[in-house]
């Protein structure tokens, strides 16, 4: 086991080193310079900050001093907000994104697991057809779109909960966990129902139902782990689609989170600021995917006992 | 009176195309401390029956029409799912076909084999693992405190299935379901499975339903036989009554079916079309692992109209020799001379030109036709490929074909699903013989099939092989048969030739202790005789 | 001349094919067909646009402004009084156009990838395939959010790296494929029948292959379009004055609270082609009986 976790770990690693590398060459080589915008810089002045940004040097030495701050857990000083570093943005956002995203989950694991299994209980029947259809409009109906119309639905008409804010006021939480879970909720609800439904067909579940087992043991002890494996696998990628998923959730509801200041930056040309980010949530992702393979490949005995022994 | 008494038990499907009477009004009996066995070929409903008498059957689609089932006096079709579930486990136990399935990967075997015990005896779980431990080392587990915490993907076959088999035990049932137990397993693996079953059953007194579809497979164990077919019961005696004085021409036909005797050996002096010279294909399995020697420094020569029987295990080698001879895999080293030319050293055109006079008949019927071909197609490719017929002619070279092997010439535009498996082997035969082959090899090419089929194409392929003048290499697990079609017969085991004779000196003096142990485990050997 | 008549006897018998099996499934499933009708109905009309749009493109009508849903505008006005009808057939083109584009792009390079890697196998398999695994863990969303920050709003660049995301997936399902047909006994059989490699691809694995590429092929394209949208709606898509779903959308978002027709029918028409293709995509599945979610 502790062998497959040293090699995903050092297979994690060139990835994020290419993420750092490309991320850093795109925005160098973006057309136009950050200070191109402000006509009226003089030429002192923005040589002094040119230097201070280290971009009078040539390309190569930008990346490995660039490289060698990261190192150090530096992500350098931000172009748009003078005297306020990269890490700082990022510290100030990253809390409501990271509440957001735990809830967002915990909407899509709990609500997405239950009804996948459930439906799974009684293939073809109402029980199945009625979460599943909802699956399929938590599919169909994007983010964006979803999280209007649950303002418009339940903050303007309704005036139950706040339509926007991040713990500033009872229930403003609600919607937008709602509004960026529900369709990794959906996504999760299909993959346990097909998992369980392949599970529930294998033969060692005809095994568990001859020795007399009642059906819900048959199913929390044999069926459930095999059949959540898949959702386990899933969880790296959803994770990286709830991140992005926070850019526009942020937005809509006007949360001071990682993913509003990454949006505003990337309209800003803060390309420090984009960098910085990218690496952040990039380096986040990658764990993130490194973690959920490992515990699906924990979870399957075989796979464990394959890693463990060799 | 009988432990478990099945009168007039229907059992219906419901499916696409209206209902299906897949089990009519059977009626048997099974007596505590006897083993009664269901015998019938797939479709036969034998499962079906006994299935529907624990209320294992999905329903829908499958419904219980009428019929009772009285065990120790209570109606099991008449019981709810709770007083089932009472006696699943508990008075009645099962044991499946394939015990590489049948138990759950996720849990360790030690907890699986509890399960029961503490589920219906109210047991403590240590108590249990006890009593598990103790089961294990009864069903002939080697080192049980051991093996009790593995994982079933550490056991071979065989030991999965004393794994069934204990957990089957553990609640001292009163009746076992036995579902083909032996089917998925080699030959002298069976024959150590079946009689620990029988010991078993001896030693504490339970009735046994023993199904299968292989009558010689209960031969030796079998106390009454039911002979079932097409949802109908045909016959029904003790096993005597049943080998020696069948009634019904259907149960005659399968007795008629296990094949038997050795094939009559000619003399005359032949020369040989193949050499095989110290031939080695192995198999690497990755960086620094020993690779797996499939076949290991084997030679052997096949004469010119010659049936050479390969027999083997699983694992034994026997298919890599088959499709190392036809280039179907890369070797490793040594030599096969075909006709004087070296066949591991051609490429191109000579070797496409080889191919066309080796060819293949493969194990599994389902897998060995392309689903997207019709009869037609499959049986074109190769007469156009190697100019055997024109676009003009070929359609006549196809039926052609379909006489020879057997097939109707109507279905000359239907596709693989829609035959059944011995038809499907028929169309796989006639595509090996379409590039006029002299030499074929046969992979298991009837393990896949019923018994009374598996006869018929055995019928065939020596009909075919005398019309065509065909050389054939035929593989297979199953002694019987190969020494029923084979001239010679070669033994393997891991990789290497054990021994090798014509058939009734193999069967009549056996010199290596491998090959004894192998005429010992075919099934039924004392009775048929 | 009794051949003749024999054989044309024989014809009479014809068989089915898995193909016209699946279609046959195919066509009782009504949800699925009800997405292909919506699917072809919603092409054409993108398709027929410049003819059959009630108003010219960037006809405004600023006295007019936001107007509810009248006779002369059937779905309303906008803020600038264009009629929102016309802008949503215009978006529909765009939408449309991204999806199936970027899929193409996605299954050209994917299905020859993962048969390449599938069919030659050993060390040329491992390398490509490894490449595939380090490409899929990176976070590609952010990187397609950078490359439209970095490289301006550009469709076409849009179009690249959209497929170039989603033929990891497909190499990797088409890899699968070809590597456990390669092991068929038919393809066995087919190589000892002297067929040459090329032909073996092309009659033996690509015909059974297909099944679950088509199925992939039409859930991606929900997925892609999807994604265009989300890069519209952050303003990072599609740029004025073209339009797209995903920016009406966006648009629509700002003003709901005034005019939410113009948050409803953007978004209406972008639910209801994803709604299409995914039933039909789930239907296909069902039909053409490929096991797995694809994703």
């Amino acid at each position: 086991m502790w062998r497959f976790v040293g090699g995903r770990l050092l297979q994690a690693i060139p990835v994020i080193l290419a993420v750092i590398t490309v991320t850093f060459f795109l925005v160098r080589i973006a057309p136009g310079g950050p200070f191109d915008s402000e006509k009226a810089v003089i030429p002192e002045v923005k040589a002094a900050l040119e230097a201070q940004y280290r971009l009078d040097l040539p390309l190569g030495q930008q990346y490995l001093a660039y490289l060698s701050d990261l190192a150090r857990g530096e992500l350098g000083p931000s172009f748009k907000y003078p005297g306020r570093s990269v890490n700082e943005l990022i510290a100030a956002g990253l809390p409501a994104t990271a509440e957001l995203g735990a809830y967002a989950l915990l909407v899509a694991v709990l609500l997405g697991g239950l009804a996948g299994v459930f439906a799974s209980l009684k293939p073809n029947s109402a029980q199945d057809y009625i979460p599943m259809s909802v699956a399929m409009i938590g599919i169909c109906m994007p983010t964006f779109l979803l999280g209007p119309l649950l303002v418009l639905v339940f903050g303007i008409h309704l005036e139950w909960l706040p339509v926007s804010g991040w713990g500033d006021m009872p229930g403003d939480k609600i919607l937008p966990s709602l509004t960026l879970g529900a369709a990794y909720a959906a996504y999760i609800a299909r993959l346990s129902r097909a998992g369980m439904l392949e599970v529930m067909s294998q033969d060692y579940i005809r095994t568990a139902r001859a020795k007399g087992l009642p059906e819900w043991q048959v199913v929390t002890r044999h069926a459930l782990r095999g059949g959540l494996i898949p959702v386990v696998a899933f969880l790296g990628p959803a994770f990286a689609g709830l991140l992005a998923g926070s850019f526009v959730v942020e937005t809509i509801f006007q949360i001071p989170g990682l993913g509003r200041f990454y949006v505003q930056a990337a309209f800003n040309r803060d390309y420090t600021m984009i960098l910085g980010t990218t690496v952040f949530l990039s380096t986040l992702i990658v764990l993130f995917n490194l973690l959920s393979d490992i515990l699906a490949a924990w979870l399957n005995p075989r796979l464990r006992a394959q890693y463990g022994e060799a | 009176m009988a432990l478990l008494s099945v009168r007039d038990l229907q059992v219906d499907f419901t499916t696409r195309n209206g209902r299906v009477t897949a089990v009519n009004k059977i009626s048997f009996d099974v007596e505590s401390g006897k083993i009664t066995a269901i015998i019938g070929e797939s479709g036969s409903g034998k499962s079906v029956a006994c299935y529907s008498l624990l209320g294992l059957l999905p329903s829908p689609p499958a419904s219980v029409e009428c019929g009772t089932a009285l065990f120790e006096g209570r109606d099991l079709l008449a019981m709810s799912e709770a007083q089932l579930r009472e006696i699943r486990g508990r008075d009645i136990a099962m044991i499946f076909q394939d015990p590489m399935t049948c138990l759950n990967p996720y849990m360790t075997v030690g907890d699986q084999l509890v399960e029961p015990l503490v589920y219906h005896g109210k047991v403590s779980k240590a108590v249990a693992r006890e009593r598990a431990l103790e089961l294990l080392g009864e069903v002939g587990m080697r080192e049980p405190a051991a093996t009790i915490d593995q994982y079933p993907h550490q056991f071979s076959g065989g030991m999965r299935q004393r794994v069934m088999i204990a957990m089957a035990l553990i609640n001292e049932p009163k009746l076992l379901i036995a579902d083909e137990p032996t089917t998925a397993l080699d030959v002298t693996i069976q024959a150590q499975i079946l009689k620990l079953v029988a010991e078993l059953q001896h030693k504490r007194n339970i009735g046994v339903i023993f199904i299968s579809h292989d009558l010689s497979v209960v031969a030796d164990i079998a106390d009454e036989i039911v002979v079932m077919e097409k949802g109908q019961l045909v016959e029904r005696g003790d096993r005597a009554a049943i080998f020696e004085r069948a009634q019904h021409p259907y149960t005659r036909k399968l007795l008629d079916a296990i094949p038997a005797g050795s094939k009559a050996v000619s003399s005359e002096a032949r020369d040989d079309l193949i050499t095989v010279s110290h031939l080695c294909t192995w198999f690497g399995q990755g960086r620094g692992r020993e690779p797996l020697r499939a076949v290991d420094d084997v030679s052997f020569t096949i004469q010119r109209g010659e049936v050479l029987g390969l027999v083997g295990e699983s694992g034994s080698g026997k298919s890599t020799i088959g499709r190392s001879l036809l280039r179907l895999v890369p070797i490793t080293s040594g030599e096969v001379l075909f006709d004087g030319t070296d066949v591991t050293a051609l490429e191109g055109v000579a070797l496409k030109q080889m191919r066309r006079r080796m060819q293949m008949i493969f194990q599994d019927p389902y897998a060995s036709l392309n689903p997207r071909m019709s009869v037609y197609d499959a049986l074109a490719e190769p007469l156009l490929l190697h100019g055997i017929e024109s676009r003009k002619t070929v359609e006549q070279g196809v039926l052609k074909l379909m006489d020879d092997v057997g097939l109707a010439r109507a279905f000359v535009r239907k596709y693989p699903h829609e035959f059944s498996g011995g038809q499907r082997q028929r169309i796989a035969i006639g595509r090996a013989l379409a590039t006029r082959p002299e030499f074929v090899v046969a992979d298991e090419p009837v393990s896949a099939l019923d018994v009374t089929i598996q006869a018929q194409i055995l019928d065939l392929m020596l009909e075919l092989g005398r019309e065509y003048g065909l050389t054939m290499l035929f593989v297979s697990h199953d002694l019987a048969v190969v020494r029923h079609i084979a001239d010679r017969i070669l033994v393997l085991y891991k990789g290497k030739v054990v021994e090798q004779g014509t058939g009734e000196a193999l069967f009549e003096r056996p010199q290596q202790e491998y090959t004894r142990q192998l005429l010992q485990s075919i099934p039924g050997r004392l009775l048929l005789a | 001349m009794s051949t003749v008549a024999d054989s044309e006897a024989v014809l009479a018998e014809q068989g089915t094919s898995l193909w016209q099996d699946a279609w046959r499934r195919l066509r009782k499933n009504r949800l699925a067909l009800f997405g292909l009708c919506v699917l072809v109905f919603f092409v054409l009309i993108a398709i027929l646009t410049p003819w059959l749009a009630p108003y010219a493109h960037d006809a405004q009508d600023l006295d007019l402004g936001a107007a509810p849903p009248s006779a002369a505008h059937w779905l309303g006005t906008d803020i600038f009084g264009r009629d929102l009808l016309t802008q949503i057939m215009y978006g529909g083109r765009i939408s449309l156009a991204v999806g199936f584009v970027a899929t193409a792009v996605a299954l050209v390079i994917g299905v020859t990838w993962g048969a390449v890697a599938g069919y030659v196998g050993g060390r040329v398999d491992a390398v490509m395939m490894r490449l595939v695994d380090i490409l899929y863990a990176l976070p590609f969303m952010i990187f397609i959010v950078l490359l439209m920050v970095v490289f301006g709003r550009n469709l076409l660049l849009l179009f690249l790296a959209i497929g170039a995301v989603e033929w990891l997936t497909m190499a990797r399902i088409m890899r699968g494929q070809v590597q456990s047909l390669r092991q068929q006994e038919f393809v066995e059989a087919a190589i000892s029948l002297g067929l040459s490699p090329a032909t073996i691809v092309r009659r033996h694995l690509v015909p059974n292959a297909l099944g679950p590429i088509i199925v992939y092929t039409t859930l991606t394209i929900p997925s892609v379009m999807l994604l265009e949208a989300f890069l519209s709606f952050l303003g990072l898509g599609v740029q004025p004055p073209a339009t797209s779903w995903g920016l009406l959308i966006s648009y629509g978002a700002e003003t709901m609270e005034e005019y939410p027709w113009l948050l409803i029918f953007p978004g209406a028409a972008l639910t209801l082609t994803l709604f299409a293709l995914n039933f039909f995509g789930d239907g296909l599945r069902d039909a053409l009986d490929v096991r797995g979610s694809g994703d």
